[in-house]
């Protein structure tokens, strides 16, 4: 993975998020306030668009430069849910759907039953922390019927958000859904729960490593400006040293991240993207406890905007499941492969 | 914005050919090798199974034909090492000669030394050493006090050398030394020489590890004549010519497997379904040496390019050596080894052999505090 920045699409990307999202547009979204101007921007460019397919109405983006986007994202800590557009995009454009305009979310849940009603399909039952439930235009959601996994697609209106919110107070919404759909907004989904979760969390790496690079550079800058002891903290070993692990983290997950864009771009390879969410999610945590060390109390103040990527690094490492989830997932895979296939397992990967 | 820069590993569909080769060989090859000595990683000597591994062409890969190597690129050559080291080979008679000898002398050597040496180490008949170490110089390496002074057909050179490893099993070294100045210059008025280890004047004396093995050695210089055409590259260049080998010494899959016997020993013990507790550990190992493998990669790759991924090497090192020292750890919160019953006697004596070299994974090739110190130097922090 080269620097993100090194295509035309990423370095539009990289513009726009700087040019719109500020700690004013950070802070509002945190008081639930959409911020439509960046979004606007946003879409006009399609960024929204970049993994949908070029028979479904993309621009034919290839799939590791369409979810580095979500790295550039995390850099800015967009209060926006691209991240679930593009994934929703992904669904129902796989389900052969129409994918609509304006900002989308996914809901996929055990608790959703959809079922055939004359010529209609009647969708019924709730979904908890739908990202941005409240704000989305239309609603892609995974149901299973008879063992074999749907995509509905749902107009505005048609399910009921009850507000909640994750650790960044990104919007996490209670959804609940008792619709009457046209035939022709539900299809047969070529992709299950198993791997829209995955693909949900292989985005989340990408993220996770973004807001880590941009937490390295505020952080370095940070220990470069503040003086005490009468010169910059930068200067003394043990500030270095913590600033060193904190690369390293940084570099483990932006590893991680190529690992699970490349996983998805290969159809969902899930040991990889287990060991990328399991990696990815523990450099979060360090290194956002590092950022926090460095910057002092200072970084500890709503003012200083620093909370608002920590935060998230924090929300995005347990979202799409946490690090115990997908090392059980991998080490349950590496030990019924057995002593004999380990190497060759993490070869495969 | 502030970005590492780790470039995709290229991709070498020819390698995969390349790797069930190696595997199909070592399968073979080390099928009587116990566990226990497979812990030794890449301490491992066999001068036979060197030979053997040059006679495949599995030395020397990536230098020109012409010096007898065998000009393939380097992430075909990195599947070999990985493999090697995966299933515990015994390699390091060749090993600091393929990654940095070598290199060095197709580098900075005279077209008769590279005529003269780089045949033989991809023949797996010639060994090297690193003469870095003195007593009184370590991490400090721009201290050293060993000097060549300029003689009569060449230099002469005093001086001890202290933690070679392999200098008892090696036929030559390459030595860092004074040349001029003195050790208040630091890095200037060094050089580097082509020692044969069988001159007169040279004594090599064992140094056992904690283990009371003998892989370290004291290597004692008393008025020892080198020829001129022993000096390596530059007179006064030595500092250059030493840290542009780093990148290659630090960032090799050397530097996450020293402990992997030890983890197919655990997956072997834990069985083929564990309890959570013990699949969660294992997973986040795997996914550690997933990343890692793909970081060490990606500097092979950069390597490959030309470039010098000095700040992306230490980082690869110092996240490797974490892992590595952890797998102890790990192993032995999972597997109960009291009382020792006979299924996990051989677990146990890995897990042992491991536990007690650990504490050289942060020391040898650059210490923990030196690699953050060269990457707060990359971060602009000094």
């Amino acid at each position: 993975m080269n620097d993100a920045s090194d295509t035309l699409l990423l370095e539009t990307a990289e513009r726009l998020f700087r040019d719109t999202v500020s700690p004013p547009v950070l802070a509002a979204a945190e008081r639930g306030e959409f911020p439509h101007a960046a979004w606007a921007a946003l879409a006009q460019a399609g960024l929204h668009r970049a993994l949908v397919p070029e028979g479904a109405g993309g621009f034919g983006v290839p799939v590791i430069e369409a979810l580095g986007l979500l790295r550039v994202a995390g850099r800015h800590a967009l209060p926006l849910p691209l991240a679930e557009t593009m994934l929703a995009g992904w669904l129902l454009s796989g389900a052969g759907l129409a994918v609509p305009d304006g900002p989308l979310s996914v809901a996929a849940s055990p608790t959703l039953t959809l079922r055939r009603q004359g010529d209609r399909w009647n969708l019924h039952g709730a979904a908890p922390a739908v990202a941005w439930g409240r704000d989305a235009a239309s609603l892609a959601v995974l149901a299973d019927v008879d063992g074999q996994a749907f995509v509905a697609l749902l107009p505005s209106g048609a399910w009921t958000a009850a507000p909640g919110q994750n650790i960044a107070r990104e919007p996490r919404d209670a959804i609940g859904i008792d619709t009457l759909l046209p035939a022709g907004a539900v299809a047969a989904s070529g992709i299950g729960p198993v791997q829209l979760w995955a693909a949900g969390a292989a985005m989340r790496c990408l993220m996770i490593a973004g807001a880590l690079e941009r937490i390295t550079a505020m952080t370095v800058q940070y220990a470069q400006d503040r003086v005490q002891f009468g010169r910059p903290i930068g200067r003394f070993q043990a500030v270095q040293h913590n600033l060193a692990i904190l690369a390293s983290q940084t570099a483990a997950a932006i590893a991680a991240g190529d690992i699970a864009a490349e996983a998805v771009a290969d159809g969902i390879r899930l040991p990889a993207i287990a060991a990328a969410k399991a990696r990815a999610g523990e450099a979060a945590g360090v290194g956002a406890g590092i950022a926090h060390q460095v910057h002092g109390a200072l970084g500890f103040s709503y003012e200083h905007s620093l909370h608002f990527l920590t935060k998230r690094l924090w929300a995005w490492r347990d979202e799409y499941g946490g690090e115990a989830a997908w090392s059980l997932l991998l080490g349950q895979h590496l030990a019924a492969a057995g002593a004999d296939r380990l190497w060759a397992e993490i070869t495969a990967i | 914005m502030f970005s590492f820069t780790f470039a995709p590993p290229p991709a070498v569909p020819e390698a995969e050919t390349l790797r069930a080769e190696v595997r199909a060989f070592l399968a073979a090859e080390l099928a009587d090798r116990p566990a226990i000595k497979r812990a030794e990683s890449w301490s491992g000597f066999d001068a036979a199974f060197s030979r053997k591994v040059g006679q495949r062409g599995w030395i020397g890969m990536t230098f020109p034909r012409e010096y007898g190597g065998h000009g393939r690129s380097a992430l075909e050559r990195y599947v070999v090492l990985e493999e090697m080291l995966a299933a515990g080979a015994p390699v390091v008679g060749h090993w600091i000669a393929d990654r940095q000898s070598g290199p060095s002398i197709l580098r900075y050597g005279t077209e008769a030394q590279k005529a003269f040496f780089l045949p033989r180490i991809a023949r797996g008949e010639c060994f090297f050493c690193i003469g870095m170490s003195e007593p009184d110089s370590g991490s400090d390496l721009a201290s050293v006090r060993t000097r060549a002074v300029p003689a009569d057909g060449g230099y002469v050179v005093n001086g001890t050398k202290l933690w070679t490893s392999q200098a008892h099993e090696s036929h030559y070294m390459i030595l860092f030394c004074r040349t001029g100045g003195s050790p208040d210059d630091r890095q200037g008025g060094t050089s580097q020489f082509l020692v044969d280890l069988t001159l007169p004047g040279i004594t090599i004396r064992p140094i056992h590890a904690l283990t009371g093995e003998h892989h370290f050695n004291e290597v004692i210089f008393q008025d020892v004549l080198l020829p001129e055409s022993a000096l390596l590259g530059t007179l006064g260049q030595g500092w250059q010519q030493v840290t542009g080998e780093l990148a290659y010494e630090r960032s090799g899959p050397e530097r996450f497997l020293s402990s992997f016997t030890l983890l197919v020993e655990l997956v072997h013990a834990l069985g083929p379904a564990p309890s959570e507790r013990a699949a969660i550990a294992l997973g986040r190992l795997g996914a550690h040496l997933v990343t890692l493998r793909r970081l060490s990669r990606s500097v092979a790759g950069m390597l490959q390019a030309g470039e010098n991924p000095a700040l992306q090497a230490a980082l690869v090192k110092d996240l490797g050596a974490l892992v590595e020292q952890e797998i102890p750890d790990i192993a032995r919160s999972l597997i109960a080894t009291d009382p020792p019953t006979p299924e996990i006697e051989r677990f146990l004596a890995v897990l042992n052999y491991t536990t007690l070299h650990a504490p050289s994974f942060s020391l040898r090739g650059g210490t923990r505090e030196i690699l953050r110190g060269i990457i707060a130097r990359g971060l602009g922090l000094r």
